[in-house]
């Protein structure tokens, strides 16, 4: 199991635990099989109560904390400071009937929100919480991150379809042109991890940023960000919600589903928010490493700590920022992100040779090559920014004229 | 030799959670129907168009320029997948294959720079 | 001859989409519809259907004593009352001939630009819903749209139809710690509004969405009747606190802001800064506004009836040119009561600055312009 199979009762791993039963089953005369499979359902078990239960928890510090930021105190009636509201949210979700549109196509109406769920659910088998506490350790992890969330899309486009409502096709067809737009965006972001690490497994990839204690944010600045801004419009959240813009169309893709298969969309939603901040944390945040803190921690402890982190920034976001248009939201992703994130690639392949070819040594190349991506990453966005005509003008504020007699015009528009 | 052995108990991992992911959502959806009323009206089944009757069908056609947009994607989702064997790869090929793959990139680049001058990636 | 696969044209048809907004859809203030006709995301036709809000706030009146009528004026325009009962009340006073007190004219100058402030307060917030925030700006506006409305019971019993502006002055004298809740609310809202400014004015966001958004030019405003902040944002300088000073705003100093290019963003800036400046005024008339005397013009009859003519008084609401008509035939009845609403006026070139436009924007460019559909209705 765990490279370091310590007593079962040790919580650095709780690996161990299960290990410690495996071993025990075994024992007692079990085939292979049974143990492996019987490993697989703890697993997957584990990985799934702890994200409906991170997500319970999370839709409550979302609420409490845009709550604050919006100067209001957020649900605080049930249970102390309102603790149970989302139990009684998923309660009252339950209990709701379900409404089919008669013009609906069924089968595909009943489908989506099971498919939207399962891809949701997939991917978080992948990231290791702890060294050795994974459930499925790939050693095409990356890859399979990006081939798992991609799948989403197909059921968004089968709900918004089967729906048989204008503001659902047109929530699905936005959200189907930006996924993809996005997808490639976060391949490409992701393309530069393992040209460093040499490997796709995420447990190499985290043992490597902990190897060179170097943790790939500062090599990898610009795919970071590309990867954060993709990723918020992966997983639908402001400021690039406009799938499910609820001034605009109503509620996108699911505006004609109600009770627990709306809620479903709810949970695929939360459960990807929370496997994209994990793979920002594996890939690019050092995994379960602190420099040296995991020996006295237990290293999923601090992983969740910075899972949780992360997905604070996006709630964050959704507090602060107004959402893109489409067209803004696809030329961004075409004519800004994608260019830049080519560069990316060839600037990581650039210096993974230079630095095999020189042969240095790494706690001399590591700095100068973090040095250098964040210098080239803060010019390549202001100079592609001015090439690609995101800094014009009419990008700046701008104060009203004050006047104290009236009558005349005064304008004069922008050229 | 790969370990096969390892990566099939790693797969049925992939496996088993799928088939919890669906029954969990399976589980909700039975659920739900016994917990929910059931009262079917008419106007109920009546697609949601801000509370008037819908006008015209609720299928409509699709504007043209998603199909450029999924092209583009497919070309480039295609190039993605080049590049990761080679991502993982190319120092043990050489310092060779770094050059090749610069040209295969620039070749790509300046496919979207054509794509935009021609206008594919303006949004209307 | 005919063109190869002409026959077959009836399949390749483009089919119009029509999308619905309103009246029961989250970004129409109040029950208004817009029928869409839209080509992938770009509207190529918009037909606005009113009508869902009306009530007969015109003709009513015309059933009422003149006292009574004042309630409908809250009842139009619901986030400005203060601003359409003065423009009632300068009507009659106009047509009987009134000398209003000295006291009462700054009681209502200072009631009004408040609520000059409480209703731009409420569309920046809606306004930035619009756009896309999370309900952020939308607490910031209403946490101190609440404070003026506290005020605004203070002085009059009431939170929303107020109903406190006679002919001749107001109703009844303001609370004694007058001065002091009003020097509260000016910089409890003075800060809110330096809020409210850091989060939208200067975000990338906002600003890629709002500017150069349906740009009108003064011509075009002019000739379509536009009044308020959206003829000013389109650089056009007109205020009618100063062009045609009513009441005592010849006393003020204050400025007016102006925009440069008349898209959405200037419609918001002018806004922003109007807030502002009607702060100022507030200011000002506290530090001028008389401690004691009467604040109702002397020998009113208990029915007011105003000699026969006809009247037209206009002032300057926060949404535009508010204008009251009336024509009396002696007796304690307007034979005639119009009201020129200008959300209205505002709101009829809607299908010119949307067409053109991507859906999103169309939503946004409704927003701007600032609408009550009680007004609109009427």
């Amino acid at each position: 199991m765990s490279p370091f199979l310590a007593e079962w009762w040790d919580l650095r791993d709780l690996g161990n635990l299960v290990g410690a039963i495996l071993e025990w089953i075994s024992e007692r005369g079990a085939p292979d099989w049974v143990t492996y499979v019987l490993s697989g359902i703890v697993g997957i078990v584990a990985v799934l109560l702890w994200a409906i239960l991170s997500q319970l928890a999370f839709i409550w510090i979302e609420r409490r904390v845009l709550g604050r930021m919006q100067v209001r105190l957020g649900p605080n009636r049930v249970g102390p400071w309102g603790i149970l509201q989302p139990l009684a949210d998923a309660l009252k979700v339950l209990a709701k009937e379900m409404v089919t549109p008669r013009n609906a196509d069924r089968v595909l109406y009943w489908l989506a929100p099971i498919l939207v769920v399962v891809p949701a659910i997939l991917v978080l088998a992948v990231f290791p919480f702890s060294p050795g506490m994974v459930v499925a350790d790939l050693n095409v992890g990356v890859l399979y991150i990006v081939a798992v969330t991609s799948t989403a899309t197909i059921a968004v486009f089968m709900a918004g379809w089967s729906s048989s409502n204008k503001y659902s096709l047109l929530g699905a067809m936005r959200s189907v042109a930006m996924l993809i737009s996005y997808e490639v965006v976060q391949v490409l972001a992701l393309l530069a991890v393992p040209v460093f690490t040499g490997s796709m497994r995420l447990g190499d990839v985290v043992a490597w940023q902990d190897n060179y204690n170097a943790w790939l944010v500062f090599l990898q600045p610009l795919g970071l960000l590309a990867f954060i801004i993709a990723s918020a419009v992966e997983v639908n959240r402001s400021p690039s919600d406009i799938a499910e813009a609820e001034s605009e169309i109503v509620a996108g893709y699911h505006t004609e589903y109600g009770g627990i298969r709306w809620g479903m969309f709810q949970l695929a939603e939360y459960v990807a928010g929370f496997a994209v901040a994990a793979t920002i944390v594996t890939l690019w945040l050092g995994g379960w490493t602190l420099w040296g803190l995991e020996e006295w921690v237990p290293g999923w402890l601090i992983f969740l700590a910075k899972l949780y982190g992360t997905f604070f920034l996006f709630i964050w976001m959704r507090g602060t920022l107004p959402r893109i248009r489409i067209d803004q939201l696809m030329g961004f992703a075409w004519k800004f992100l994608l260019p830049l994130m080519l560069l990316n690639v060839l600037l990581a392949g650039l210096e993974k040779v230079v630095w095999t070819e020189t042969g240095a040594s790494a706690g001399l190349v590591l700095p100068a090559f973090a040095v250098l991506n964040f210098a080239l990453t803060a010019a390549l966005i202001v100079g592609w920014g001015a090439i690609a005509g995101g800094l014009s003008p009419r990008m700046r504020a701008k104060r009203p004229l004050l006047v104290r007699e009236v009558g005349g015009i005064y304008y004069q528009p922008l050229p | 030799m790969p370990d096969v052995q390892g990566l099939f108990e790693q797969y049925t991992a992939v496996l088993i959670a799928t088939i919890l992911g669906f029954a969990l959502v399976a589980g909700a959806l039975i659920g739900n129907l016994i917990l929910s009323p059931r009262q079917r009206t008419r106007p109920k089944g009546l697609s949601y168009e801000c509370g008037m009757l819908p006008i015209g069908r609720g299928r409509f056609q699709i504007h043209f320029r998603y199909y450029l947009f999924a092209i583009l994607f497919l070309i480039f989702d295609i190039e993605a997948v080049f590049l990761f064997p080679w991502a993982l790869s190319f120092l043990d090929i050489g310092a060779m294959a770094f050059y090749e793959m610069l040209v295969f990139i620039i070749i790509l680049g300046f496919g979207l720079l054509y794509a935009w001058r021609k206008g594919a990636l303006q949004w209307r | 001859m005919a063109r190869p696969g002409a026959e077959h044209r009836h399949d390749l048809e483009t089919i119009d989409l029509y999308i619905n907004v309103g009246p029961q859809h989250p970004a129409t203030h109040g029950v208004f519809r817009m029928i869409l006709t839209v080509n992938g995301e770009l509207v190529e036709d918009c037909e606005p259907v009113l009508g869902y809000m009306h009530r007969g706030n015109e003709k009513l009146p015309e059933n009422c004593d003149y006292r009574q009528a004042i309630g409908y004026h809250d009842r139009t325009d619901y986030l400005a009352q203060f601003n359409t009962e003065w423009t009632y009340c300068l009507a009659v006073e106009k047509l009987m001939g009134l000398e209003v007190p000295e006291r009462a004219e700054y009681i209502r100058v200072i009631l009004g630009e408040l609520n000059r402030v409480a209703s731009h307060l409420m569309w920046a917030g809606a306004f930035g819903t619009d756009v896309g925030f999370f309900g952020t700006p939308f607490m910031y506006a209403f946490r101190e749209r609440e404070v003026i409305q506290d005020f605004f019971e203070a002085v009059t019993g009431e939170r929303m139809m107020y109903n406190y502006f006679r002919p001749g002055g107001v109703a009844w004298d303001v609370p004694d710690d007058f001065q002091e809740h009003a020097r509260y609310v000016i910089d409890h809202v003075r800060r809110g509004i330096d809020d409210l400014d850091a989060l939208m004015t200067d975000n990338e966001v906002f600003l890629a969405r709002c500017r150069g958004l349906s740009p009108v030019t003064p011509e075009q405003a002019i000739n379509w009747g536009l009044s308020g902040p959206m003829l000013r944002a389109c650089g056009v300088k007109h205020d009618l606190r100063r062009a045609e000073p009513y009441s005592i705003y010849d006393r003020f100093d204050f400025e007016i802001p102006v925009g440069t290019e008349g898209d959405v963003y200037d419609r918001y800036l002018v806004r922003m800064e109007e807030m502002r400046q009607s702060l100022r005024i507030v200011e000002q008339a506290l530090k001028q506004m008389p401690k004691n005397g009467p604040i109702m013009a002397s020998g009113l009859k208990r029915v007011l009836r105003p000699p026969p003519g006809e009247v037209y008084a206009r002032t300057e609401s926060p949404r535009g040119e508010y204008g009251v008509y009336i024509v009396s035939r002696g007796g304690d009845k307007p034979w005639r009561h119009k009201v020129r609403g200008a959300s209205f006026c505002n709101l009829s070139p809607l299908r010119e600055m949307v067409v053109g436009n991507y859906v999103a924007d169309a939503i946004i460019i409704l927003g701007s312009i600032d609408i009550v559909l009680c007004e609109v209705d009427r």
